[in-house]
């Protein structure tokens, strides 16, 4: 019989290399996509046998890519705050007020993380076609708006669930009428969980591909669309240093976010008081 | 009841006028009426789901009354909001906010009033120095301890010189010695400031110890409406006999009445006890009488008394001891008994045989239910 002990620390250097191998194998994509962007070669191999940072200057100064990048922070930073504001006030009207048809209307809200964002891209394409819309940002922000907006709902709602009703009483208490509450009270106990909506809505806005593919045009491609586009022509590894640049952005975004909020009030997963 | 209770005169600060609550066809409040007097401390007690913070949010002005109407000052409030009502409210977490320092706390509702900032500086200093909490404005409220919040929350409610002052159990989240202190400095600034105050708690010590008037609730009705001495001497009826302080239900059969006095069986003896609430009974109708603690003797068995039995716990509270004693003969009934000083924990060891005489004169009977 194996002692007590040794079998705890074998169950323990087990456990460990589970662990490992889940994070090693989640890693995995991300860092062979940054080995490969280092290679000299104008091929996507690994391992590459010659390394250079060429492949960044090609993917910065390519003219599409550029252009996508703007596009897509135009695109990222309208559709996200529009989000935002619609998604705060749909989620504090569902938290405070009692209405009928209020869970249809929730469905409906949270319903396209059921429909396929193709769907979602298609049915804007024919919409935009049938009422004579360009293919301009307008159609493009309009449908990611519609994309994010059940993650921005969803994180403003537990936030105002969290928010004790108490301070608001408080503060109305004090003399404070409902806009002073509002702006004094209410939106800067909310800040953490606003932040992390509109986070989340420009991450998941700036990466979409699906709907975006359908609904823009060559003028308001954005930076997914345009790799897309990109890597159908040519298999050089600019893309995987665009990849890593991806990466390093969105990362140092988090970092940002949790140096002034903590990444546990951003992601919403520890109560804010 | 004293005639400020029933009517609203020109002494009376808050007064609530056959005030219904119902929350999805539950009645919450039943008709309560309360009027609450200038600079008076009034308790609101009972058990949770009584009525007791239904009521206090309504003066407040968080819920709107179905049925009745409430006046502050005179005034009817039911369609005036919260932030018209000039109130200064304490929550049971204190909900200081936790963005503002202590100082922007105790200054929010001179800013929603417009007091000019040198006067504002100087109000939030003096509210501070009252609560003994000089030294701290530029804290978060996160970095004080339960007491300091709790002096925060009160300085920020008394700044804006309130008309009523309400408390929703503020005292529950304090340790038991924090606690009594606490009580007695709001107790002392409430008196000094003449602040009319309405309480809210469900501990009857509490509301014993603070008091002017005790508005004893159960179920959406106000049963008992009086001072600490009324309420725990002469309860009105079976529930605040038994929700406010200790008190032992021994169960007897009515003999008859006697001038204001009623004639008891309990077992084979007969007591005398007050009779006001037992007029019209029948012979040998059942009667529950509430003897508190206190109101019983413990003799020698040979000695005359009403109930003999033996003891089977002791409890040395320091100042007094608390025996429980099991009746000999019927169902094992205990009886706690208090016995001043410290002669009980020699005088009446565990297992010896005692008797037990009841102060009845003291004591409170009602038709059993």
């Amino acid at each position: 019989m194996i002692p007590r002990s040794t079998y705890q620390k074998v169950l323990g250097w087990v456990g460990l290399l589970a662990v490992l191998v889940i994070v090693a194998f989640l890693v995995l994509p991300a860092a062979v996509v940054t080995i490969a962007a280092f290679n000299d070669k104008p091929i996507l191999s690994f391992p590459p046998q010659t390394w250079s940072w060429r492949w960044f200057g090609r993917a910065l100064a390519y003219e599409d890519f550029r252009q996508g990048f703007f596009n897509g922070l135009i695109v990222t930073a309208w559709s996200s705050t529009i989000a935002l504001c619609v998604g705060g006030m749909f989620a504090f009207v569902i938290d405070r007020y009692k209405f009928p048809l209020k869970s249809a209307i929730e469905g409906i809200l949270i319903s396209p993380l059921v429909i396929p964002h193709f769907t979602v891209g298609l049915g804007f394409l024919i919409l935009a076609a049938q009422v004579g819309l360009s293919r301009g940002f307008a159609v493009v922000v309009i449908c990611h708006v519609i994309l994010v907006l059940p993650f921005v709902l969803r994180s403003v709602y537990v936030s105002l669930r969290n928010l004790d009703q108490s301070y608001e009483h408080a503060a109305a208490s004090l003399g404070a009428g409902p806009l002073r509450v509002l702006t004094t009270v209410t939106l800067p106990l909310l800040l953490p969980g606003l932040v992390s909506g509109w986070l989340f809505a420009a991450i998941l806005s700036f990466n979409e591909f699906t709907a975006s593919l359908f609904v823009t045009s060559q003028r308001t491609q954005t930076l997914p669309v345009a790799m897309y586009n990109y890597v159908r022509e040519f298999a050089d590894p600019s893309m995987a240093a665009l990849s890593v640049m991806y990466i390093v952005g969105t990362a140092a975004l988090i970092a940002f976010a949790n140096a002034f909020l903590g990444l546990g009030k951003v992601l919403n997963i520890e109560q804010s008081h | 009841m004293k005639p400020s209770a029933s009517a609203e005169g020109e002494h009376t600060a808050v007064y609530f006028d056959t005030v219904t609550k119902r929350f999805d066809d539950v009645a919450a409040l039943n008709a309560v009426t309360l009027g609450v007097g200038r600079s008076e401390f009034v308790t609101l007690l009972g058990p949770s789901g009584c009525g007791k913070t239904t009521l206090l949010k309504l003066a407040a002005g968080f819920l709107g009354p179905d049925g009745g109407s409430i006046s502050i000052e005179g005034k009817r409030v039911n369609d005036i909001p919260t932030y018209r009502r000039g109130i200064g409210m304490m929550f049971q977490n204190y909900a200081l906010f936790p963005h503002m320092s202590v100082a922007d706390n105790v200054a929010y509702g001179l800013k929603t009033r417009r007091v000019p900032k040198a006067d504002r500086d100087k109000r939030v200093a003096d509210a501070l120095a009252l609560v003994k909490l000089k030294g701290m404005e530029n804290r978060k409220p996160r970095q004080l301890s339960g007491g300091q919040q709790q002096r925060v929350a009160l300085a920020r409610a008394l700044v804006i010189n309130p008309t009523v002052l309400l408390l929703d159990e503020p005292f529950s989240a304090l340790d038991k010695s924090l606690r009594t202190s606490m009580q007695v400095e709001l107790r002392e600034i409430q008196r000094r400031l003449g602040l009319t105050t309405i309480f809210v708690t469900h501990d009857q010590g509490e509301a014993l110890s603070m008091s002017d008037r005790v508005a004893v609730m159960s179920e959406g009705r106000i049963r008992q409406l009086g001072s600490p001495v009324d309420v725990y001497r002469s309860p009105a009826d079976p529930f605040v006999a038994s929700f406010v302080g200790d008190n032992n239900r021994l169960r007897g059969q009515f003999v008859s009445m006697q001038a204001k006095q009623a004639i008891v069986a309990l077992g084979d003896a007969l007591v005398r006890v007050p009779g006001e609430s037992l007029s019209g009974l029948e012979k040998s109708a059942a009667v529950d009488l509430f003897v508190r603690p206190e109101q019983f003797d413990v003799v020698a068995p040979e000695e005359p008394c009403t109930i003999k039995g033996s003891v089977v716990a002791q409890i040395y509270q320091g100042g007094h001891v608390d025996l429980q004693i099991e009746c000999s003969g019927g169902a094992g009934e205990r009886l706690l008994v208090r016995s001043p000083g410290e002669q009980a924990v020699l005088r009446w060891p565990m297992g010896a045989p005692v008797g037990v005489a009841i102060q009845a004169d003291q004591c409170s009977a009602f038709p059993a239910a």
